[in-house]
């Protein structure tokens, strides 16, 4: 069943479909890596993450596991999934209730006497660090704990690609974050592939290498995490990236000398690190993060406030946690607000509050332009 | 007391039970986890011994099983020995009138399993009939037991079939509770006595059994 034309190592996934869920997606994950498959609720992660299992059939794809072909559309290739070896922590854990935490991973451990799978169980329940609880039922355990229940069943198979589907989203905060710490330290131990299908950013990014971007089954931007995070392959991404401050703007100017690039933003020029691929004249996308939009101290302006200066009228400003994240409405462009993130005692030390002016600077580091694409439907109720 | 109406009962609701189990399992399993257009008149048509008068339902048995109908005939040139009026015929009827009873309680047993939960026993890279073994049936247990119950204490006091189709031949076709009629038409009121607080007794016990049952199961899982 092997397939040398293929990767031969890690996962390699292509799904495309029409109906019931429209599907266009490819991803791959190497040994050892997490790959995280973010997008909103309904846009097809856990669809792909079945169809790796073998639990649902798309019309047309191809997935093979360490070069081993595991569905082929073409050849008509389709492995049954008691026979990928794939382990599959569900969203719900799917435990089985009548039987204990022990014999739940035991179920998962092909071959071998009763005693050394029990064993064998044991070991991976202490790896999840779940000793002592072995002989206990689903329903005794707390949701964490029945979490790592599912966690050791699944690595019970020793499986060529493990397959995460939100795991964390039905525990409450303080033991989702234990788990997040846990699953970090686990996976130095993991050898294979590892694709985690969560809508959580906080999460996709705390845990993954590279992550895969989906909206409406399509694959829009895959690629290592920090990359995506800080150069989003378009306005669509951005969003999904829970990126606040995304903009229309015209390429004036291309200065290759200066290694600059001039943007026209409303009536404001805004300067920008050379970006060759762009042409003066040519409609772009723009994105800064919220924390890189520097206040204007009014007693003491800074040397900072060379850098793009905008001035604005605050909108609003509201606070969250240890930071408050200010609305700006900018003189020159009135369509959307920009939106800077600043700690809380400097917000409260410059007294910022609705309807005062207020100056900022955005560094220009850290604008990222992007091709201008049409935006997709949802663009319009962008929130605050 | 006529105890060979009352063995010759036991035995038919024993039969009843041992062929029914596989039979409304493969049903109730179908029902529970496929869908497919029609799949509603399916399901009514297995409830329909539920709501039809049991003279009504014996009198088409009756007719459909007899010598003269197709099924009557092949039966007859296979065995040798017409289908009506035999033990063999009323056990026919006695699975179809129990279907509903065996097929729903199983049903609602199975659609109870999560369909998540076999989808991880599939990934753990058990089979078929290993899912079977190990989930399916340790899970739906309660529900498999209260229908078996159910069945058994139902064929021993159905009446209205058992009589069209199998008329009163004694250790033939003359189960109980044709017995405890016979008894009364006879002004033998003792007899009749005796022998319906034995039926009593018996479909007590069956529903004390299934409530404990069900209840141990659910002491069980939570």
């Amino acid at each position: 069943m092997s397939d040398t034309t293929d990767e031969t190592h890690g996962l390699d996934v292509r799904l495309r479909q029409r109906a019931p869920i429209p599907l266009d997606a490819r991803i791959s994950c190497a040994p050892g890596e997490v790959l995280a498959l973010v997008g909103p609720s309904g846009s097809g992660k856990t669809t792909i993450l079945r169809a790796i299992a073998g639990l649902d059939r798309i019309a047309e794809g191809r997935i093979s596991s360490n070069g081993e072909l595991w569905y082929d559309s073409e050849t008509g290739v389709d492995v049954p999934t008691r026979q990928r070896r794939v382990g599959l922590v569900f969203q719900s854990y799917a435990l089985f209730p009548h039987l204990s935490a022990r014999v739940n991973v035991m179920e998962g451990i092909d071959g071998g006497s009763a005693r050394s799978r029990a064993r064998r169980a044991d070991e991976l329940l202490e790896l999840v660090r779940l000793g002592g609880l072995q002989s206990r039922r689903p329903a005794q355990l707390s949701g964490g704990q029945q979490q790592r229940v599912a966690l050791a069943r699944a690595l019970a198979r020793d499986p060529d690609v493990l397959l995460l589907d939100e795991p964390f989203s039905a525990v409450d905060r303080v033991t989702r974050q234990r788990l997040h710490r846990e699953l970090g330290q686990l996976r130095s131990q993991l050898q294979m592939p590892i694709v985690l299908v969560t809508h959580d950013l906080e999460e996709a990014v705390l845990l993954s290498d590279r992550m895969s971007i989906l909206h409406h089954g399509q694959t829009l931007q895959d690629g290592p995490t920090f990359e995506i995070l800080t150069r989003p392959a378009d306005r669509n991404v951005a969003r999904l990236i829970d990126q606040k401050n995304i903009f229309p703007a015209k390429i004036v100017e291309q200065d290759r000398r200066r290694r600059m690039t001039r943007l026209l933003w409303g009536g404001n020029s805004i300067e920008v690190r050379f970006r060759e691929e762009f042409a003066a004249g040519e409609a772009v996308d723009w994105v800064i993060p919220t924390g890189s939009v520097i206040l204007h101290r009014r007693v003491r302006p800074s040397r900072g406030v060379r850098e793009n200066p905008v001035r604005g009228v605050i909108e609003s400003t509201v606070r969250l946690g240890e930071s408050v994240l200010v609305a700006i409405a900018v003189e020159g462009y009135d369509a959307h607000p920009l939106f800077m993130s600043i700690s809380s005692h400097a917000a409260m030390r410059n007294s910022l509050a609705p309807g005062e002016q207020i100056g900022v600077s955005l560094r220009s580091d850290d604008i990222h332009l992007m091709k201008s694409v049409p935006a997709t439907e949802e663009d319009g109720d962008r929130e605050v | 007391m006529d105890w060979t109406a009352f063995l010759l009962s036991v035995k038919l609701a024993g039969w009843t039970v041992v062929l029914l189990l596989p039979i409304s399992m493969f049903i109730a399993r179908h029902l529970a986890w496929r869908r497919y257009p029609g799949r509603v008149f399916v399901e009514a048509a297995m409830a329909l011994p539920l709501v039809l008068p049991p003279t009504v339902l014996g009198y088409y048995l009756l007719v459909s099983m007899g010598r003269a109908s197709p099924i009557g005939r092949v039966y007859e040139s296979v065995f040798g020995a017409p289908l009506v009026f035999t033990f063999e015929g009323i056990l026919i009827a006695s699975l179809i009138f129990n279907l509903p009873f065996a097929v729903q309680p199983m049903q609602r047993a199975f659609e109870a399993i999560s369909t998540e939960v076999r989808d991880a026993a599939a990934c753990c890279g058990m089979g078929r009939w290993r899912i079977l073994w190990r989930i399916d049936l340790p899970l739906a247990w309660p529900g498999i037991m209260t229908a078996l119950v159910l069945v058994f204490a139902h064929t021993i006091g159905e009446f209205g079939v058992v009589l069209m189709v199998g008329g009163s031949i004694p250790g033939e076709t003359r189960t109980a509770a044709i017995e405890i009629y016979d008894r009364v038409q006879a002004f033998d009121n003792a007899a009749a006595g005796a022998m319906s607080a034995l039926l009593l007794v018996i479909s007590l016990a069956a529903i004390a059994i299934a409530n404990v049952v069900t209840t141990k199961a659910d002491v069980g899982h939570n």
